[in-house]
């Protein structure tokens, strides 16, 4: 169990013969992922460690049997590879590449929502069910097959913090990046949905920060249809107004996506909120082994 | 990217979007010169900064003759503007825009932001112009209507309508023909410059029945400047931090806070949550520095450089959990740093994750005075000890 990834995920990597693509393709395999084919328009036929190389995302689904890509394209051209698997009949899209325009991702995500294909980022670290199948940049090594299923905004800070669960002996099922962008394809609510019926997962770590209120969202749905412990933690108690804190998404505007407001909504829908990163892992193990 | 107000409305005028007419002064004497060549009196001058509320700070002034011109020229372009958004010791300011003045019979608010929830461009429009839209929402939500636009289909004119027949007093049928271009006018500017906010506030009627935008209000999306080159010239170095500018030179995203504690971290939330936990231990962050999650040795050592040449910092931290990024990367960055700038300041090191091992043994072979947090809330306490 746990969702969206496991044994039976075939991934594609688009962009595979980039430097990125390259290196963690080569991760992702030495981690057990069945990477099944790359494509690079215009490299169709070559092999990058042994894996074929596609001209076309049609081939890599009809002839490689690909379910799923991982994306390392860039900026420029992210949208049209997005769109591209998708029609290609991708169901599920992972998308690492940062710095995609804004009115690019709009017209992107609801194209893909027409195919009825899920897609994780941009700007994400990517998903991973660990020991099964990792798809994305995340290090491996912290992580642990276990119960706990993770959501998060960020990249680092998500290490950090399954770091800390790992740590405290909270393995996960599957760790989620939603990305650090304005517009992404997926929300805290589409991936809570996935865990409320995953048997596997028995309660759920969100990380959240400034901007947007993608977070307040997710506390009134918890509350209202939720049926496990949830934990979460907001970075950017510290962010000033109207600055880019480095993630295109976020950004406190027009007195909107401030941590207090989230922090506050989560309280008042009963979540625990752990308010120091550095306690995050303590918390959690604290709310879960008492539920 | 923000752009000034004479930059916005020379796009305005591309699109056909009625602005006052105006010309640019750097000098009080420019600033009569150009006033004479407008319609007038009354002139309006008008200073240029990013920063909002500059009417609230005395940046934007009503002239009846050209001494009153020539005297807020001068006492705009002397002290340095203060605003609710400039900080308390203001924004120089270098250049005026001069203006006629006009004949107002009412004012309104027109907008385009990208709306997270609806994920789409919406465009909001309010009879309650010439004051802060985020006030008027929280107050009197009753006066804002917000229209979400199809990113296939564009601005619709019945948007117009939605939003004209819903004013009250129901103004001439003329100004429903006028705003209505004007807004589908600016939903053309806002999608194909990549923009990330247009905002005009107050759009005006004018005694005469024209519909003009009296102020405008331009943001844009900095992942898309590689496609907008024309407006990504438009960049005003003055206006932003000097070690600010030098950073975005070195592609860091660093951000100049008030506190004495400088922090280097990799990854956005990473860098935002360290801040947090600075803060909690009881000190001030002095920057927001994430170096990126794939950060070159090179990067490292040009990040260190920028906090070290920040004077209010007292103490460093250095927080990386390396994923894409190694630590041994970050090792030889600090290492190069070191050789290149003296390191007195008190320098607190926590290192997680991939290559950890050999990071942490450059370091150590280093001749670098530096302490080792075990985690992230000892790396705070340590680091929040040194400047109590």
């Amino acid at each position: 169990m746990g969702i969206l990834v496991d044994e039976n995920t075939k991934v594609v990597v688009q962009g595979i013969t980039g430097k990125e693509g390259t290196f963690h393709t080569r991760q992702m395999v030495a981690y057990g992922t069945n990477v099944v084919a790359g494509v690079t328009p215009g490299k169709g036929g070559e092999k990058v460690d042994g894996i074929p190389v596609a001209n076309r995302m049609k081939d890599a689904v009809d002839v490689y049997g690909a379910n799923t890509s991982c994306i390392f394209v860039p900026p420029p051209f992210a949208s049209d590879a997005m769109i591209e698997a998708a029609d290609a009949g991708i169901d599920l899209i992972v998308c690492i590449t940062e710095g995609i325009p804004t009115l690019d991702m709009i017209k992107t995500v609801h194209f893909i929502r027409k195919c009825g294909a899920v897609l994780i980022g941009p700007n994400t670290p990517g998903i991973i069910s660990p020991g099964k199948t990792k798809v994305g940049i995340m290090p491996a090594h912290i992580h642990k097959q276990g119960g706990i299923g993770v959501i998060s905004r960020s990249g680092t800070l998500t290490y950090e913090a399954v770091d800390q669960l790992t740590r405290v002996g909270l393995g996960q099922s599957t760790c989620i990046g939603l990305g650090g962008d304005p517009i992404v394809g997926a929300s805290f609510i589409d991936h809570l949905r996935r865990f409320k019926e995953d048997r596997e997962t028995n309660g759920v770590v969100i990380i959240g920060e400034i901007g947007g209120t993608a977070e307040e969202e997710a506390a009134e749905y918890i509350e209202k249809e939720f049926n496990k412990p949830v934990v979460a933690f907001i970075a950017g108690q510290t962010a000033p107004p109207g600055r880019r804190m480095g993630h295109a998404g976020a950004i406190i505007s027009g007195g909107k996506g401030k941590a207090e407001d989230k922090i506050s909504a989560l309280e008042s829908h009963g979540i625990t909120v752990a308010l120091n990163l550095g306690q995050l892992g303590k918390t959690a193990l604290q709310v879960f082994k008492d539920s | 990217m923000k752009i000034h107000e004479f930059q916005a409305k020379d796009l305005f005028r591309t699109f056909g979007i009625p602005v006052p007419s105006g010309k640019l002064a750097y000098t009080p004497t420019q600033a009569v010169d150009s006033a004479k060549g407008l319609p007038g009196p009354p002139w309006v001058v008008k200073a240029q900064i990013h920063a909002g509320g500059r009417g609230k700070g005395g940046g934007v002034r009503l002239a009846d003759s050209l001494e009153e011109v020539e005297r807020a020229a001068d006492e705009i372009l002397s002290n340095p503007l203060i605003t609710p958004q400039t900080g308390p010791s203001g924004q120089k300011v270098r250049q005026l825009l001069i203006e006629e003045g006009l004949d107002i019979d009412r004012e309104f608010y027109l907008g385009i932001v990208i709306d997270r929830k609806l994920e789409s461009p919406a465009m909001i429009f309010s009879q309650a112009g010439g004051m802060e839209i985020e006030e008027v929402s929280a107050k009197h939500p009753e006066l804002v209507f917000i229209e979400a636009i199809d990113i296939t289909h564009g601005f619709m004119p019945y948007q117009a309508r939605n939003f004209f027949y819903a004013l009250k007093p129901l103004p001439d049928k003329d100004m429903l023909k006028e705003s209505s271009a004007i807004m589908s006018r600016l939903y053309k500017l806002f999608a194909s410059k990549d923009c990330s906010l247009v905002e005009i506030n107050p759009l005006v009627l004018t005694k005469s029945g024209k519909v003009v935008a009296l102020d405008a209000k331009i943001n844009l999306d900095d992942n898309a400047l590689f496609r907008q080159k024309e407006i990504a010239q438009l960049h005003d170095p003055y206006e932003m931090d000097e070690l600010e500018a030098k950073a975005s030179e070195y592609n860091l995203n660093y951000i100049r806070l008030d506190g004495n504690i400088g922090a280097m971290v990799n990854g956005a939330g990473l860098a935002m949550a360290t801040m947090d936990v600075i803060k909690l231990a009881g000190a001030e962050p002095a920057n927001f520095l994430d170096v990126g999650g794939a950060a070159s040795e090179e990067t490292v050592a040009n990040a260190l450089k920028i906090i070290l040449s920040d004077k209010r910092v007292k103490a460093i931290l250095i927080n990386i959990f390396g994923g894409i990024m190694r630590c041994d990367v970050l090792a030889r960055g600090v290492v190069k740093a070191a050789k290149e700038v003296e390191i007195t300041l008190p320098l607190i090191v926590r290192l997680e994750g991939t290559n950890v091992e050999e990071g942490r043994k450059i370091l150590k072979d280093s001749n670098l005075d530096f302490s080792v947090a075990k985690d992230m809330e000892e790396a705070a306490r340590m680091v929040a000890k040194q400047v109590s």
